[in-house]
């Protein structure tokens, strides 16, 4: 029995279906938000995630990964940011009710009261304070920070990874170059982040939880966060192995374990397969099709939706905002496609010359 | 007992101190806050809904909280570490060795570790009330600015044990640096910066190259991380913290139905 369930984690825990399913999970957890904001849900998540990290680390390969110093914080940050997320749409889901019945949110009901600094915001400062330092010791004392082996340049660790807040860089490494993965995309989400206060137009929602006066902000940030950063660390730390391998949680983590790789560049998709020729020898050339594609998506797509579906958003927030929402969110949505075309095709690269180092 | 408290409150010394008495009235807590360095951060009153904890989380103030907390246990570690290739490690084991109920770097890591979870939170946070909304855009980029310091700060911070975790995490991140776009010696454009077949950017100059101060994780780097982590980032944040605090008060307090 114990045996069977490790078995069916460790295939439900395989990329794809770790990241759909996740993806899926957002999605219901959305649209069926007035039944997971009720307490009982957060209380059977709690009691079953409970349960679980009592049972699993029975098995030896779990414990060996669970009881790493550095991955403590991995069990926070996966419990606060379920936590969180619940009581912001608790809030939320009951801001929207009151809002339907012509009522003003709890914010705007407390608000009209002003109390003073002294004492009741510094006393709440400072038992956190307390509380926190109390926590902080407790935790030094119970575990002690890892120290390794002395550095030595020679010799590579299998697998080395980067510190746990950057794995989400690590992991988007399976999909694209460094220049993309490492420089270019994490760029693009700083200046996305400080770019969010100038594209948000929408007046509604400012100081008050709400879900329904904002769904797309929420939905785009929840994907941002939680999909593609968060269980993308949750990934990089906890299910893969040396060589980057994926492993289950439950699994060994076999040196030798090598998936094979057999993945496929556009233009041998266009010129070997489908036409039947040889690559071309000019680079330009064998890369035309991957080439005019990216460009296609990231300068023809922008004003087509703009004529078309998304003409209300153009009229909204003006032409020069909604272009430069259009590269954020479509350099947002390389990843994805990429992930889906590797997945579905095997695709390595769109566009891929590697003489220059330019593999999209 | 009350006598003698009575009489240090009235005394010279406690009144140049403190320029109020007992805040239990409106007036003394208007003055309490208001004549405090640290507490004039905050405005004299508060929206009653801002301070709730499901409101805030509490996520902006514990973020600064652990600040703190770095700061003090760095000071405490500064004076038993040594930042060379020689010393490095063996002052990170003496410290395990020699220092009975020795607690300072567990909590100078795990605070760390905390912070970057509460820095993601308190964003989190942020976003989820619309609080970035006019007036408090601004802010919003001064956050921004911070979340970016507080991850690097933590990734500086990784290298200095000088154990194979450190200097290979440090490797791993380090060597996307290689292949910036025309910066980096792997980058695509790199090859587009040369003359006559002369490079201009390559393993020996290139972006990668400035972060470590060398062509791989070497003495040079361990330098140049110790004192971007223990001078450089800590003084940066630091400012731009009391811009942040002082933005909120400035933009209307915690942020609230318009
Ligand atoms: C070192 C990092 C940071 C510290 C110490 C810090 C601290 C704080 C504190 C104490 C507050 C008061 C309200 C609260 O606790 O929620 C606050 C508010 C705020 N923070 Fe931060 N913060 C940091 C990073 C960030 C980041 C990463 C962002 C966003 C990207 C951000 C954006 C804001 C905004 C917009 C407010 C005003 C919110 C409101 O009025 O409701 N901060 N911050």
């Amino acid at each position: 029995m114990g045996e069977l369930i490790k078995d069916a984690i460790d295939w439900l825990f395989d990329p794809i279906r770790y990241f759909v399913g996740s993806a899926l999970i957002l999605g219901v957890v959305f649209y069926w938000r007035k039944f997971f904001s009720r307490n009982i849900v957060i209380a059977t998540f709690f009691v079953g995630f409970t349960a679980f990290m009592l049972w699993a680390p029975s098995d030896p390969d779990f414990k060996k990964i669970i009881t790493k110093p550095d991955n403590v914080p991995i069990i926070i940050l996966i419990t606060t940011v379920i936590f969180f997320t619940w009581l912001a749409m608790r809030q939320g889901v009951i801001n929207d009710e009151r809002a339907k019945e012509g009522k003003p949110s709890i914010e705007g009901e407390l608000g009209k009261k002003k109390v003073f600094t002294w004492p009741d915001l510094v006393y709440t400062e400072f038992i956190c304070l307390v509380l926190f330092t109390a926590v902080l010791i407790a935790w030094s004392i119970l575990i002690e920070a890892p120290i390794e082996e002395p550095a030595a340049t020679a010799r590579t660790p299998n697998p080395s990874k980067a510190p746990w807040y950057f794995l989400g860089l690590q992991e988007m490494l399976v999909y694209f170059d460094p220049w993309i993965a490492g420089v270019v995309l994490p760029s693009f989400i700083i200046v996305g982040l400080m770019a969010i206060p100038y594209l948000d137009t929408n007046p509604k929602g400012n100081g008050y939880y709400t879900i329904e006066q904002r769904p797309f902000a929420i939905l785009f940030f929840w994907s941002g966060f939680i999909l593609f950063w968060v269980s993308f660390v949750i990934l990089g730390t906890f299910l893969r192995g040396p060589n980057w391998s994926f492993f289950g949680p439950f699994e060994y983590w076999d040196i030798h374990k090598l998936e094979p790789l057999v993945n496929v560049n556009l233009s041998t998709y266009f010129w070997v397969d489908a036409l039947g020729k040889p690559l071309p020898e000019n680079a330009l050339l064998r890369e035309a099709p991957g080439i005019a594609l990216i460009l296609g998506y990231f300068f023809v797509l922008p004003p087509l939706l703009g004529k078309t579906m998304l003409r209300g958003l153009v009229e909204k927030m003006g032409i020069a905002r909604f272009n430069v929402f259009m590269q954020l969110l479509l350099w947002f949505g390389l990843l994805p496609l990429k992930m889906l075309a590797r997945w579905v095709f095997n695709l390595k690269y769109f566009i891929g010359i590697p003489e220059w180092f330019f593999n999209v | 007992m009350g006598k003698l408290f009575q009489a240090i409150r009235s005394s010279q010394i406690w009144r140049s101190i403190f320029r109020h008495g007992y805040p239990d009235t409106p007036r003394n807590r208007t003055l309490a806050v208001l004549s405090n360095t640290f507490l004039h951060l905050h405005p004299v009153k508060v929206r009653r809904s801002g301070i709730r904890l499901s409101y805030t989380w509490c996520m902006g103030g514990l973020t600064f909280f652990l600040f703190l907390v770095e700061t003090l246990t760095g000071l405490l570690l500064m004076f038993y570490y040594r930042p060379t290739a020689e010393y490095a490690y063996q002052d990170i084991w003496a410290l395990r060795e020699h220092v009975p109920i020795g607690i300072m770097r567990e909590m100078h890591r795990w605070a760390a570790h905390l912070m970057v979870i509460t820095v993601w939170l308190h964003m989190y946070r942020v976003f989820l009330t619309g609080s970035y909304k006019p007036p408090r855009e601004f802010n919003w980029n001064v956050g921004v600015i911070l979340l970016v310091l507080t991850l690097l700060l933590s990734f500086t911070g990784y290298l200095l044990p000088w154990d194979q975790l450190a200097v290979w995490a440090i490797t791993v991140g380090s060597n996307m640096a290689r292949a910036t776009p025309f910066l980096g010696h792997e980058g695509p454009g790199a090859s587009l910066l040369s003359f006559g077949g002369l490079n201009f950017i390559h393993a020996g100059d290139d972006a990668r190259f400035g972060l470590l101060a060398g062509r791989f994780v070497g003495e040079g780097a361990l330098l140049r991380f110790y004192v971007l982590h223990c001078v450089g980032l800590p003084l940066i944040a630091a400012a731009l913290m009391a811009i942040h605090f002082w933005r909120v008060r400035k933009d209307g307090g915690i942020s609230g139905p318009l």
